[in-house]
Parts: C-alpha cells; structure tokens; sequence
C-alpha cells in the first residue's frame, strides 16, 4: 500500500485504496484474492505480491492505458 | 479497553514529530451494516489521533451523509479518508490494524506535507497520466 499511497499524493490522478480482503470478503471474491497483497490498476492490471518501485510503476502506466484507446 | 498499548503509542508519536501540516481522517461508520467493525475502526481512528494535536476526526454515515459519501467514492464501511492540504485519494477500506496500520501513519505523515517519497523519474512519470488510475491493494490483516 506504500507505493501506491504515494502516488495518490504524487497525482491528482491516481487513487489508492486498502482493502481488508477478510473483512470484504465478497471484493476479494470479485477480484478473485488468493494471496496478498494482491494488487488491482483499474480493474485490469494485477500484481500478486511486493514489486519494486520501477516495476510498481510500469504496472501503473500500464493499468493507465486502455487497450480500448477510450480513456 | 484501548486498542494501542503504551508501547505503540509512544512508537507512533515519535512517527508522528514529522508531521507538517493539518490532517483530516474523515471515517464512515453505519451501525446498522457493520457494527462492530465501525466501531473499532472509529476507536483506532481516534485513538491514533489522539497523539498529535495536528489531526482532526470526522465521522460521517453514508446513509446519511449521501453527498459527502458519493463525492469521496465510499460505498463500503467501513471506509477512512486521510486528507492533508487537499483530498490526495488515500483510503482504508476495513480497520486499518495489523499490517495496514504502519501503511495508516505513514499516509498520515506523507499527506501532512503533501510530498511523496518517490524517485523524480516516478514523479515525471504519474505527473505525464492522461487518465485516471485507480489502485486497489488487498491485504490481510496480519
């Protein structure tokens, strides 16, 4: 939650939510939570464990892009 | 029965001497959705700020409070806010205990300054985002 915290406070754009996946369980059922942290960018990039920033990043930029090009 | 020890509290005002600016932790509580989780989450909240007379605690019900909740993006309790100088996105969905609860001071802190800890190529990066970016961290509490 560290880095994306962050970068909540670095951007205007970005948002970072923690979510206790055993009090919501129903959320982590959706996301289909198997290990933590388990993290989700805009519903469709997703990392499973700690990432380095650079990494952490990329998934971002990534999670940022949208295949559909309608962001 | 107090949820921080002694111990943890004297950890956490050390934490909490770099604190340069008013924070807001604005929490959502409904009683009649999640009780006894609301409860020990306002209990943390204001337990925690209890320790720096720079920090301010707002409850509010999203049943009630429906605008307030709708412009924050809280649909679940429940649901803390850690607002500085602006509302920089930062939120803790469930009690903020365990793990997540260094993650808490640590945002407490940051947001007080409003500065990042973040290399300068992260910051040119999320600073060129066209779109919005909306992340989601799941975690345990232990």
């Amino acid at each position: 939650m560290r880095l994306a915290q962050h970068m909540a406070i670095a951007s205007e754009r970005v948002t970072a939510t923690a979510i206790d996946a055993t009090e919501f369980p129903e959320l982590a059922r959706a996301y289909q939570v198997s290990g933590v942290p388990k993290i989700v960018i805009n519903d469709r990039v997703e990392l499973l464990g700690a990432y380095p920033e650079p990494q952490f990043l990329e998934a971002v930029l990534r999670g940022a892009t949208d295949p559909a090009g309608d962001q | 029965m107090p949820i921080l020890q002694p111990r943890d509290e004297d950890a956490v005002r050390t934490e909490f001497a770099r604190i340069a600016g008013p924070v807001k932790l604005v929490v959502f509580s409904q009683e009649l959705v999640a009780g006894d989780l609301c409860r020990q989450n306002e209990q943390l909240i204001r337990e925690v700020a209890a320790l720096s007379d720079q920090i301010s605690v707002e409850v509010l019900n999203p049943a009630i409070d429906k605008e307030r909740a709708q412009a924050y993006g809280i649909e679940d309790v429940p649901a803390t806010v850690v607002e500085g100088a602006r509302d920089y996105g930062v939120r803790f969905l469930g009690v903020p205990a365990g793990y997540e609860f260094s993650n808490l001071i640590d945002s407490i802190i940051a947001v007080s300054s409003g500065e990042a800890a973040l290399t300068d190529d992260t910051k040119a990066s999320l600073a060129a985002l066209a779109g919005d970016v909306d992340i989601k961290v799941f975690s345990t509490p232990t």
